[in-house]
């Protein structure tokens, strides 16, 4: 009974990571048609700002600096995502093709810094100590603090993208482009700046998904390539540029692959993951929910 | 892509060519140039954790014999390749090191699947290498030096130790390669033999970093201890993520044979508190040598770095190696080859000396309680070396005679 209880929270505990990660990879590929391939290194990039900043703190104010560190990863992974989007992305709109080799080469760059910055060693981020332990629900089965943590991180997040998205205008310009660029530029939309800010928020959610990891596991150059395989495969099942595809494919492949992983092995349990996939993708190419435009493209 | 690797290829023959006619005659005029020697680790990737600090034992080795005056009058110039945590990369580099830099040896490789894809490079050049880290035996190539323990020098004293301390039911952790799944044969083996039984075996990619389902494998498996050969900063992610799943050291050790000290520190002490771990050297040792070796590490790298088991192995590695050319009186590999043959060191571990057989070293062995400043508190000792067998009884029915000659029983 607690190991399926336990299962299934590890599954909800892994969907909302890989919605935080998938979240910003949807909507720059939805409204740019740009594959991000450097989108796991802006991850990286915030689990090592989570990671600067409790270096910078002292003794009992970790906990402050660990919540400081959500929106400074945000802003720093946003100001980053800006300038690549500036000098970089901006000239490979459209081109998918062209933009999985430059944003490739992006992530080795980053990976490299990364790595000039902070060494080859991986760091690790100490939780708060009210994020250690947890709550102990049944005899052997505790929900632990950091697993809850990320998740109310998640679901605040999605709200808070769903309501950008719906509520403000700034929002609705974004979904304008994303259905209909032309259209949306011939009624004044200035599509290059609402493309930008676009990107920075995606890469400015990845940066908190960033702190999210960084209480899990240790931080290395590498600590993006972890996941960014996973993210793809969440926004390809959940359909490209849907907020509610990226959930819906978030939820199932968190939820199947420790449900997968539990009953065979932890390599099994993915390879029946992406078998599935593929054989979905098969009969729904668009993925779960495909976003319905009136672009003849 | 095929094209510009091909491209990229035959240009580095072609660079290598030129090099090898316009410095071969050159150099021979010059005999004090110094001794080159390969240092291959990985520097970059998921490995690089425990490699780079390995590296940087082998680097202050080869500096203090230099600032002593350097081996035969020659000082030892160090080439220093990243094996980047891909097996192929290391066969690459090893190639590169032994055709184009011609080195007299070569240290390195961490992983057996590293050392696995660099041993044929070794054996047709009729090379050597100098491997430093503990690893599942099944072998003894001529040309290759094992530094690290075989597994009669660590994991199966850890089972046999762990059997005596009452903990029979063992659940066998790996990551997903040839060291783990070698190492847990031979437990298994030893389990069946030593009345202890198996109650789970599990294995997760190199890399992997959730592990909430391996645990509440283990927590359904109910096992007395984890026997642990997860390597690279998977264990980061296991160690946090069982600690916040409630379970400590006093409901369910682990018995970890790929963690040290320097592990220790990206894991963090409070992670993995009160587990055990299985070594041959731990920086807790007291031994006047030790002493000396954790002075000089820290003086050279920073006081807060510590040193471990493998790097002490690949620094006493480099100290076999220059001995045995001393006595040779040539970096000429046959040469060394032959005489590092029965080469003693007195190491910070103490005695350690390459067996005559099977190229492997005669070391103690050890196994240590983490404690809170990240440092191992020893709670069991051999007491005087353990002489290397590559391929026990449990597992095979081959013997070795000389290195690389190898017949069934």
């Amino acid at each position: 009974m607690e190991a399926i209880l336990s299962q299934l929270f590890n599954g909800l505990s892994l969907s909302s990571i890989l919605l935080l990660i998938a979240l910003g990879l949807s909507i720059t590929f939805g409204i740019m048609g740009v594959i991000n391939f450097a989108h796991g290194e802006f991850l990286m990039i915030g689990a090592y700002t989570a990671y600067v900043m409790q270096r910078l703190s002292s003794g009992n104010q970790a906990g402050i600096y660990f919540l400081l560190s959500l929106p400074v990863a945000f802003g720093v992974a946003f100001f980053l995502g800006m300038v690549v989007e500036r000098f970089l992305i901006r000239f490979l709109y459209g081109r998918p093709y062209e933009s999985i080799l430059a944003t490739w080469g992006l992530s080795l760059i980053l990976q490299q810094g990364a790595r000039s910055i902070f060494g080859a060693n991986n760091v690790e981020v100490t939780a708060p100590h009210w994020l250690q332990g947890g709550i102990q629900l049944l005899a052997g089965f505790q929900l632990p603090y950091s697993r809850i943590f990320i998740l109310s991180l998640a679901v605040l997040t999605i709200i808070g993208m769903y309501c950008y998205v719906n509520y403000s205008s700034s929002g609705r310009r974004m979904r304008a482009v994303m259905q209909n660029r032309d259209m949306s530029a011939c009624m004044g939309i200035k599509t290059r700046k609402v493309d930008s800010f676009t990107f920075a928020i995606g890469s400015g959610i990845a940066g908190v998904a960033g702190c999210a990891v960084s209480l899990l596991g240790s931080i290395g150059p590498s600590t993006g390539q972890n996941y960014i395989v996973d993210a793809f495969m969440v926004v390809v099942l959940g359909g490209i540029g849907s907020l509610s595809g990226t959930m819906a494919g978030a939820l199932m492949i968190g939820l199947t692959n420790p449900l997968f992983e539990y009953v065979t092995t932890s390599s099994m349990g993915k390879v029946i993951v992406f078998s599935l996939v593929i054989i979905f993708l098969q009969r729904k190419p668009s993925g779960l929910f495909s976003l319905k435009t009136r672009a003849l493209d | 892509m095929e094209r510009a690797r091909w491209m990229r290829r035959t240009m580095g023959v072609m660079l290598a060519i030129m090099l090898v006619i316009s410095f071969g005659t050159w150099s021979k005029a010059y005999s004090a140039e110094p001794i080159k020697v390969g240092v291959l680790h990985s520097l970059s990737g998921t490995m690089s954790i425990s490699e780079v600090a390995v590296k940087d034992g082998t680097m202050m080795a080869i500096a203090e014999i230099n600032a002593k005056g350097g081996l035969l009058g020659r000082q030892i110039a160090p080439i220093v390749e990243d094996g980047a945590s891909d097996w192929p990369t290391f066969a690459e580099k090893a190639k590169k090191l032994i055709s184009k830099d011609k080195v007299a040896v070569v240290f390195g490789c961490w992983t057996s699947a590293s050392r696995k894809a660099v041993l044929p490079v070794f054996e047709k050049a009729d090379h050597l290498l100098f491997y430093p880290v503990q690893y599942e035996g099944l072998e003894a190539s001529k040309n290759i030096v094992y530094t690290g323990a075989a597994p009669n020098q660590q994991i199966m004293p850890a089972v046999t130790w762990l059997l005596k301390q009452n903990k029979k039911k063992m659940f066998l952790l790996g990551s997903d390669y040839v060291f783990p799944r070698t190492a847990n044969l031979i437990i298994k083996a030893q389990l069946k033999a030593e009345g202890g039984t198996l109650v789970g075996e599990e294995y997760t990619p190199l890399g992997h970093t959730e592990y909430s389902t391996v645990i509440n494998k283990i927590k359904a498996a109910k096992p007395d201890v984890v026997f642990n050969t997860l390597n690279g900063d998977s264990n980061v992610a296991f160690f946090k993520q069982l600690r916040a799943a409630g379970i400590t050291a006093n409901d369910i050790p682990t018995m970890s044979v790929s963690i040290a000290e320097d592990e220790i520190r990206g894991i963090g002490a409070d992670n993995i508190l009160g587990h055990y771990a299985a070594w041959n050297y731990f920086m807790s040792m007291k031994t006047p040598e030790n002493d000396i070796f954790v002075k000089n590490y820290k003086a050279k790298y920073g006081q807060n770095r510590v040193t471990d088991d493998p790097i002490e192995a690949a620094y006493f590695g480099v100290y076999l190696w220059a001995a045995a050319v001393q006595k040779a009186k040539s970096t000429d590999v046959a040469k060394v080859r032959e005489s590092v043959k029965g080469i003693s060191y007195k190491a910070p571990e103490g005695l350690v000396t390459i067996s005559k057989i099977n190229n492997h070293t005669s070391k103690i062995v050890q196994m240590g309680k983490v404690n809170s400043d990240g440092q191992f508190d020893i709670v069991w000792t051999s007491g005087k070396p353990v002489g290397p067998d590559p391929f026990p009884s449990l597992v095979s029915k081959k013997k070795v005679l000389a290195p690389g000659k190898i017949v069934d029983k």
